[in-house]
């Protein structure tokens, strides 16, 4: 009795860490022989206790944060958004480009009779915090099991992949996220020129190595590594990183450090992806849409002819072989005229595809001095004869203007 | 009678209440959570070992100090998706050190308190490590230049951590 009293302290501590290795032991035993570890209620409560003041301070600052840059400082806004058009009209030269690629591509993944993975939906979540520890690379998100997230989603931001929901809670409503550079993190991987496979894991430093790529391969530095799609969590085609360095590894594998593309040690606010659908490609019927006809779109317009517009003075009537301007409260798109008006009229406009009416009606809605366009049969761009405004006609909203919000 | 290195005064046992008692660990969980995430370099750090050294040594009783040293372990490791016990029982043969030394030794002075952080920051890291790797099976590397300069950190960091605790800690 008195040996127990005088070594009560060091009984204790042996009784308190033999109860701490047993369960320690148990837990890595669960999750050695079961996919999903069940969510431990000591983690609940945790959670519990810590995301509530982690959600109302990142509340606070971005409350306080969007005050100050909403309405105080905008210094710098109008030539912001003057670069922002001009970046706009680049990107839909460009996207001309591309869409004409793409629609190749349908058409020959169409005749293979191939499945392709789209991204529906997603969910815009803010980052309130982390685990505080070096080897558990997680992130804390403000959306949990209430706002639709589930274990196993995709998140992203505009840059590149992020990582994977692990755990969702209820209360408080709020998910945690396993980072692509922690230890236990695996992405299929697939590099984008090379296209060899391999699989992307974190590292004890919270690096990202590309592994189970064959030595025999060539993999210059700096090419881009994408989701491979073969895990079932991302999506195949999202950015990962970059290759930022190649060195022969254990056995006959490379060991490629790639350089994440999202910046994940200051993760502010993410994308779950909550709806991926497979569907079988489907070529573009619409058909493409030729950089010289945007450019037609931006062209100056000419007036048009008396009777025109006599018949156009009429409110609720469109001048044959013209777009209607959109009306107040309805979408900038305007209504292309029906191909049968435009025959009876004796114009040889034909319809413009839906995409390209959609185009045209960025233009008119963005940019003042542009007009509706309308094309041949042959496809050539012509330009209509430009309805006289009269007192009832309404002016195209502008797609673009300076808010406060 | 047990030789003890200090003076009478200095062997004085203090009490925190219980606000403090709960709030402190919390906050200091909290912010090791959170603040890493706008400060990177914050990563470094780890509060909720300070706060565990700072109670137990101004407690100086064994029993408390490893309870509380394994309660703030078991909430830290809550928050990671790790195993729970990692820091809980690292935490817990630190905090019963602390104490277990605080009785023994001058621990008011800030050189002392500086000395004792290194310490007990090497001793956590050689448990975690131990215990992480040989039981867990994670893949760490020990790195000394690293956890030299982090312990150097920590006891700096554990100075002030101390100095704010000594304003809240009440004589019995």
């Amino acid at each position: 009795m008195d040996v127990l009293g005088r070594y009560r302290n060091l009984i204790v501590l042996v009784g308190v860490l033999f109860a701490q290795i047993l369960g320690l032991a148990v837990q890595v035993n669960v999750k050695r022989t079961a996919d999903s570890e069940p969510t431990r209620l000591i983690r609940i409560w945790a959670v519990g206790m810590i995301t509530p003041l982690e959600k109302a301070l990142v509340w606070a600052q971005t409350s306080s944060s969007n005050v100050w840059h909403d309405y105080f400082y905008l210094r710098g806004v109008r030539a912001e958004n003057r670069g922002l058009k001009q970046q706009i009209e680049r990107m839909s030269l460009e996207r001309v480009r591309i869409s004409q690629d793409a629609d190749q591509a349908r058409r020959l993944q169409a005749l293979l009779a191939f499945k392709e993975q789209f991204i529906s939906a997603t969910m815009a979540a803010q980052v309130i915090g982390g685990s505080g520890s070096e080897l558990s690379r997680v992130v804390f998100i403000d959306k949990g099991y209430n706002d639709g997230i589930r274990p196993d989603m995709a998140v992203i931001t505009a840059d590149g992949v992020v990582g994977k929901v692990l755990e969702v809670y209820r209360v408080p409503s709020t998910s945690k996220v396993l980072l692509i550079n922690d230890q236990s993190s695996g992405v299929g991987a697939i590099l984008d020129k090379t296209r060899t496979q391999g699989i992307l894991r974190g590292t004890a430093s919270g690096e990202v190595v590309l592994e189970k790529v064959m030595s025999d391969e060539t993999v210059p530095a700096g090419e881009m590594v994408l989701t491979s799609g073969g895990d079932g969590v991302f999506p195949k085609g999202l950015l990962v990183g970059r290759v930022t360095k190649v060195a022969p590894g254990s056995e006959l594998f490379l060991n490629i450090h790639v350089r994440p593309a999202a910046d994940l040690s200051r993760l502010e606010e993410v994308l779950v992806v909550t709806k991926i659908d497979e569907r079988q490609a489907e070529p573009d019927q619409t058909g493409a849409v030729r950089a010289v006809d945007i450019l037609a779109e931006r062209l100056p317009a000419v007036p048009s002819k008396p009777e025109d517009a006599v018949k156009s003075s009429v409110p609720g009537t469109v001048a044959p072989g013209t777009i209607a301007p959109p009306s107040p409260g309805s979408d900038a798109k305007p209504k292309a005229a029906s191909p049968e008006a435009s025959t009876a009229s004796g114009s040889p406009a034909a319809r413009k595809p839906a995409n390209s009416a959609s185009s045209a009606g960025t233009g008119s809605g963005t940019s003042s001095g542009t007009s509706p366009v309308t094309r041949t049969a042959n496809g050539a761009a012509k330009i209509p004869p430009k309805p006289v405004k009269t007192a009832t006609e309404p002016k195209p909203q502008p797609a673009v203007e300076d808010s406060p919000h | 009678m047990a030789i003890t290195y200090t003076s009478g005064e200095q062997v004085e046992v203090y009490r925190f209440s219980i606000p403090a008692t709960i709030l402190i660990p919390l906050a200091a969980v909290f912010l090791q959570a959170w603040l890493p995430l706008r400060l990177p370099f914050f990563s470094i750090f780890d509060l909720p070992l300070l706060v565990t050294i700072g109670f137990a040594t101004a407690r100086r009783s064994p029993l408390a100090g490893l309870f509380t040293g394994s309660l703030i372990g078991i909430l830290q490791d809550a928050l990671t998706h790790q195993a729970i016990g990692l820091y809980g029982i690292a935490l817990t043969v630190v905090g019963f050190g602390a104490s277990s030394l605080g009785i023994k030794l001058d621990v008011e002075h800030a050189g002392a308190r500086f000395l004792l952080t290194i310490f007990f920051y090497i001793v956590h890291e050689v448990v975690y490590f131990t215990i992480a790797r040989g039981m867990v099976g994670l893949r760490m590397a020990w790195s000394w230049p690293h956890e030299f300069w982090s312990g150097l950190a920590n006891a700096l960091l554990g100075v002030l951590v101390f100095m704010v605790l000594d304003r809240v800690k009440q004589r019995t």
